[in-house]
């Protein structure tokens, strides 16, 4: 059980060529997540680097999600799971009994699978965020804000004249959208997105990527996906998960044509997920 | 007078908002940085403060001086701002206002949540209690195995098997007409009736379920008592103007809506599958309801059956208005009959010293009829709850 | 394929239509009774929405009001004199007994009113309308007899029997004799008889208010002939009482009007006087006081309990707690008020603020159970994206899930508060259960509540009262299916799909 991690190809600076900028956003070293008795993650270390796309992959169960949801405490919500081991994000343990959870997930933005917009106005989906954090000194920079990050999200021409119809109302793409539009306007450094595409059509899902590789420009992303196509598609890094285990990190293009790993050649190729 | 005081408390806490609002807003103004938490936070939790403190000390000046001493005003006061003032210092940015209130708020949840559980104790504080002293004064032998009782007769006599004979007598005759009628309803409606018979058939036994219990008692005493006694006296048997059959046929009325509604739940929980296998083997509608549905829906028909028994033994109005006050032992449904709720109900109304046997056996009454009724819906949640577990 | 018997499948049929008509039978049982339920309340309880009065010409009496002072005059005797003015028959003191029965003794607001706003009128002549009697009033609209009144077909001689008490009535013939049997009355203006026996060729008939002139000469049409179907001890009105009430409508005095005094006025022991507006008031506080305390505490152990419990041994604890709570006896929940409230708080008997607080204990559970169904409906990707971008878990409940779950919260709320307003026994313990008459003026004045008055009154001997308790009943099935529409209005407007 307490055996070292084989192998893992942990990602340091000289290595892949989209890590040249240097200094990590998110680091793990030996994380164990358990679900009551249930083991989900075993000894997982990893460094994730800034202004960077990474995608997890993996087969159903593999741990992906859970790990991705550790990154903003997201499995505080679940009381039978319980996190030991090391997590940071610029250097700061997030576990720390000190830290202000609401103040790392503020940090911390997170996507979901299904598009939850809140079942309000479109213009109160976006504004809510920077209202509980204070962002908005007054009424027209929260208006900047919110239009600042429809923008960003891509979703500004579409609704700008109807911002008090309800986020509901909205296309499936389009709520998710505003949901990133949602975690964007709190100005988060990274952004965590759980399979943000999987309820989606292809038109919808090529959008979503588009906007995933432009946020690349100012965010540290990470994305738990299912479809290998999507990873290599938006990603510059991928990770590999087998059975609670990260089995390979590394440069994506590399991960696609020369996995080091056979796990990862045999995920790849299509004989097991 | 303490009313006034309530709202002077509710005034100051409503300052202690504005004075910590503004004084985080000017913090932030001052230092030029983003505060931990927003500032109405800061202000709520000088409010919180203030209504605690406020409210505490008035409360224990009350309790000390009266309620209409003035005093309390003044209390009220010192209490807010001892409670509000310190924390009115704290003035860095990085002070955890929402995360202190935040705690502030659970704790109230959690005390409100205890109300549930103080209530529980109350009633068995007050039972239990009142009962010992009524045993102090009366055996507890006599009033399980003597058959008379009178409480207000000299000597008194506080033998309560009349009272238990007449309650079951009267529970059983419910238990007789709403078993088969709230069952055979609820069966109709979950496998027969068609959704639009269904939406008209629930709001009438709804609408029985929410007429009040003394409505029915008017009726069973102005209308159904009569229609029994005549129909008794045309067929030539003595039937009592206030007879157990009449309480008991109304009261079964009554639990029919409860029946058929907790059946129904039960039912429409048996898996469809179930019913398909018995359908693909050729059996008829009824066939299957009577030997896959109803078995497999045993466990809960029989909870349903046992709240609907602790239902009608703790209905009261009823049989106060119908069922008399005769404390006779017998089991002739035409005779009248007294049971616990309604010699609780009689021997409790009007004024009364507190330390005769005779209020004090009220209280061992309902003594009984608790923890009856307890043990009852104890064991029926229960069975409800293996039932639901075992199709989730 | 396995032949199958074609008699046993008919059998089989034949048992699936026995069980489907059994099904349907019992909830035609259960409609049924509940139609007669309602249709004998409305039936015993709408007349008591209406009240009879009678036009009287009164000549106010400077002697019976005080010009300085006319609130105080005494207006009922004003009413009762002119009354006799129109019967001066009712001679003696039994008669006039009988005459004053007639009208309600509480009955003069009218004429008070009228004086004390003009009191120039005093010593002057007006007509008024005088409330009648609780009997008089069933009489007129027929809950005591069935009455037929037919005028007189042939002309009659009334004179003295000779020798015994009594008259003697005959045809305007000898041989022919009157058209009237024993018990039947005969009406001509002061004159009131009843029919005593029938003989060949005459009647005899007693005298039911002196004879004066004792001979008398009555031609066709100008005499009446009353049946009462009732016989006189059966009734709660005396013979001579019907024929004076027959004669006040023969002459267009009696009028009908809406009976706004129910809805004015507090409890009276007179039927025609009592009204539930007390009642109605007192409960409206009660369930304030109950909704006051209920609405937070269940609403705020709910958010507790669904949204924050860690599951341990004491959050099972108080789930099985408040399951149980729900179904103890109402009656017991009187007990602990009458022992907690009561004797070791001591607050007041008959309060309101008491009566709130037994039935905020008793509705606790229903709106917890409710509530926490309804925080239950809100899908947790709600809470997660309020988590997501950083709100608290209280921000995400107060100010996503809460107002999500508000509408299910309000119905379970009212619908608790329907079963506050109509429960009763809990009440009788704390002693709301007192002859009240005054509207309590607030949370900590006796009172009493609207079911319980229904209790109290449906336990009174008086005829009218029963008519009255239907009529508070309806009352109160009213505010109940109007708090149901209430509810089922919000499940329907605000019912979401998730």
């Amino acid at each position: 059980m307490n055996a070292p991690v084989p192998h893992q190809t942990l990602v340091t600076p000289e290595k892949p060529k989209a890590l040249a900028s240097g200094q990590f956003k998110v680091t793990a070293r030996d994380v164990d997540v358990y679900y009551g008795d249930k083991q989900a993650i075993k000894s997982l270390s990893i460094d994730i680097p800034d202004r960077s796309v990474s995608a997890f992959i993996g087969p159903s169960g593999c741990g992906k999600s859970t790990f991705l949801r550790c990154i903003n405490r997201m499995n505080d919500t679940i009381p039978a799971c319980r996190v030991t081991g090391d997590i940071t994000v610029d250097g700061n343990d997030i576990y720390d009994p000190n830290i202000d959870v609401v103040q790392l997930r503020a940090k911390v933005g997170m996507v979901f699978q299904k598009p939850n917009p809140f079942p309000k106005p479109i213009y109160e989906n976006v504004a809510y965020g920077p209202r509980i954090h204070g962002l908005a000194r007054d009424k027209t920079e929260l208006d900047q804000i919110v239009e600042k990050s429809l923008r960003k999200a891509g979703l500004w021409e579409e609704v700008k004249d109807r911002l008090q119809n309800p986020g509901t109302g909205l296309s499936g793409g389009q709520q998710q959208r505003l949901c990133i539009a949602r975690a964007i306007a709190v100005n988060p450094e990274v952004i965590l997105m759980d399979e943000p595409c999987s309820a989606l059509d292809p038109i919808a899902t090529a959008r979503i990527e588009e906007l995933i590789d432009e946020l690349r420009q100012n965010y540290c992303i990470v994305i738990v996906t299912h479809s290998m196509q999507q990873a290599a598609r938006v990603s510059q890094l991928t990770a590999f998960f087998h059975l609670g285990t990260l089995v390979e990190y590394g440069d994506t293009d590399e991960m696609f044509t020369a996995p080091q790993e056979k796990r990862t050649q045999d995920y790849i190729t299509g004989r097991f997920g | 007078m303490f009313l006034w005081t309530l709202l002077l408390v509710v005034l100051l806490a409503a300052g202690a908002y504005m004075a910590g609002r503004q004084r985080a807003i000017a913090l932030q103004g001052a230092a030029g940085v983003r505060l931990h938490s927003l500032p109405s936070y800061h202000g709520y939790l000088l409010a919180a403060a203030a209504l605690i403190g406020g409210l505490a000390l008035a409360i224990a000046t009350a309790l000390a001086f009266g309620v209409h001493s003035p005093l309390t005003a003044v209390a009220a006061v010192i209490g807010a701002a001892i409670a509000a003032v310190p924390l009115y210092g704290k003035d860095t940015p990085d002070f955890r206002a929402r995360n202190l209130f935040e705690r502030v708020v659970l704790v109230v949840l959690v005390l409100c949540s205890g109300v549930a559980v103080l209530t529980t104790i109350g009633i068995v504080f007050s039972v239990v209690w009142e009962t010992l002293i009524f045993f102090r004064s009366v055996s507890p032998f006599e009033f399980l195995l003597n058959t008379k009782w009178a409480p207000t007769g000299t000597p008194p006599s506080f033998g309560f098997l009349p009272l238990l004979a007449g309650t079951f007598l009267v529970t059983f005759i419910a238990i007789v007409v709403a078993g088969p009628l709230g069952l055979l309803s609820a069966i109709y409606m979950a496998e027969y009736a068609t959704p639009r018979l269904r939406s008209v058939l629930k709001p009438v036994l709804e609408i029985l379920a929410g007429i009040p219990t003394v409505v029915l008692g008017f009726f069973a005493a102005l209308v159904v008592a009569p229609l029994i006694r005549n129909a008794g006296i045309s067929v030539g048997l003595e039937v009592a103007s206030e007879s157990a059959l009449a309480a008991g046929l109304v009261m079964g009325m009554m639990i029919v809506p409860l029946i058929s509604s907790l059946s129904d739940d039960i039912i429409n929980a048996v898996p469809q599958s179930l019913r398909d296998g018995s359908y693909a083997l050729g059996a008829t509608k009824s066939e299957t309801i009577k030997r896959v549905v109803i078995p497999a829906a045993l466990p809960g028909i029989v909870s349903a059956f046992m709240l609907a028994i602790s239902r009608a033994v703790g209905e009261t109005m009823i049989v106060v208005m119908a069922a008399g006050l005769a404390a006779n032992l017998t089991a002739n449904p035409l005779a009248a009959v007294t049971t616990i709720t309604v010699q609780i109900a009689t021997l409790l109304v009007g004024d009364q010293e507190f330390d005769s046997p005779k209020t004090l056996s009220a209280f061992a009454l309902g003594f009984v009829l608790f923890f009856f009724t307890l043990f009852l819906n104890y064991i029926a949640l229960r069975i409800v709850q293996k039932y639901r577990e075992q199709y989730d | 394929m396995t032949e199958l018997r074609s008699e046993l499948i008919a059998k089989r049929y034949r048992a699936e239509r026995r069980f489907r008509f059994y099904g349907a039978t019992a909830l035609a049982v259960t409609a049924a009774f509940l139609a007669v339920l309602l249709v004998s309340i409305v039936w015993q309880g709408l007349p008591a929405f209406l009240e009879k009065k009678i036009q009287l010409e009164v000549t106010v009496d400077p002697a019976a009001v005080d010009a300085a002072n006319p609130v105080a005059g005494d207006y009922d005797k004003l009413l009762r004199e002119g009354l006799r003015t129109l019967f001066p028959e009712a001679s003696s003191r039994v008669l006039r007994k009988a005459l004053n029965g007639l009208i309600s003794t509480g009955g003069s607001d009218d004429l008070r009113s009228r004086v004390v706003a003009d009191p120039s009128l005093i010593g002057k002549t007006l007509t008024v309308p005088a409330l009648l009697s609780d009997d008089a009033d069933l009489y007129l609209k027929g809950q005591q007899t069935g009455v037929t009144r037919a005028p007189g077909a042939s002309a009659i001689q009334i004179a003295p029997l000779e020798g015994e008490e009594g008259f003697l009535i005959t045809g305007d013939t000898p041989e022919k004799s009157p058209e009237a049997l024993p018990g039947q009355l005969v009406q001509a203006g002061a004159v009131n008889l009843r029919i005593t026996a029938a003989k060949p060729g005459y009647v005899t008939a007693e005298a039911l208010t002196p004879m004066e002139p004792a001979m008398q000469q009555l031609a066709a049409g100008q005499w009446q002939l009353v049946t009462l179907s009732v016989p006189e001890q059966d009734r709660r009105i005396s013979d001579v009482q019907a024929l004076w009430l027959e004669k006040l409508k023969a002459e267009g005095r009696v009028e009908t009007g809406f009976n706004w005094r129910f809805f004015t006025a507090g409890d009276s022991r007179e039927a025609e006087l009592a009204g539930v507006r007390g009642a109605l008031v007192g409960s409206l506080l009660t369930v304030a006081v109950a909704l006051a305390f209920a609405l937070p505490l269940g609403v705020a152990a709910a958010i507790y309990l669904e949204q924050f419990a860690p599951k341990n041994r004491f959050t099972d604890l108080i789930e099985v707690n408040i399951n149980n709570l729900a179904a103890v006896p109402s009656i017991i929940f009187g007990l602990l008020g009458l022992a907690v409230f009561l004797n070791f708080f001591g607050l007041p008997r008959s309060a309101p603020l008491v009566g709130g607080l037994v039935l905020a204990l008793l509705v606790l559970p229903t709106i917890i159970i409710a509530s926490r169904a309804a925080l239950k409906a809100v899908p947790q990707s709600i809470t997660e994206a309020a988590l997501g971008v950083g709100a608290s878990k209280q921000q995400a409940v107060f100010q996503h899930v809460l107002p999500l779950a508000l509408p299910g919260i309000m119905t379970g709320t009212i619908l608790g508060l329907a079963r506050a307003f109509g429960e009763t026994a809990p009440l009788l313990m704390i002693g709301m259960v007192a002859f009240i008459a005054d509207i309590p003026s607030g949370f900590t004045s006796a009172a009493t509540a609207l079911p319980v008055q229904v209790f109290l009154w449906s336990d009174l001997p008086e005829a009218a009262f029963k008519s009255k308790t239907a009529a508070a009943i309806i009352v109160l099935l009213v505010v109940l299916f109007a708090l149901n529409a209430a509810a089922i209005y919000l499940r329907k407007r605000f019912e979401r799909r998730w």
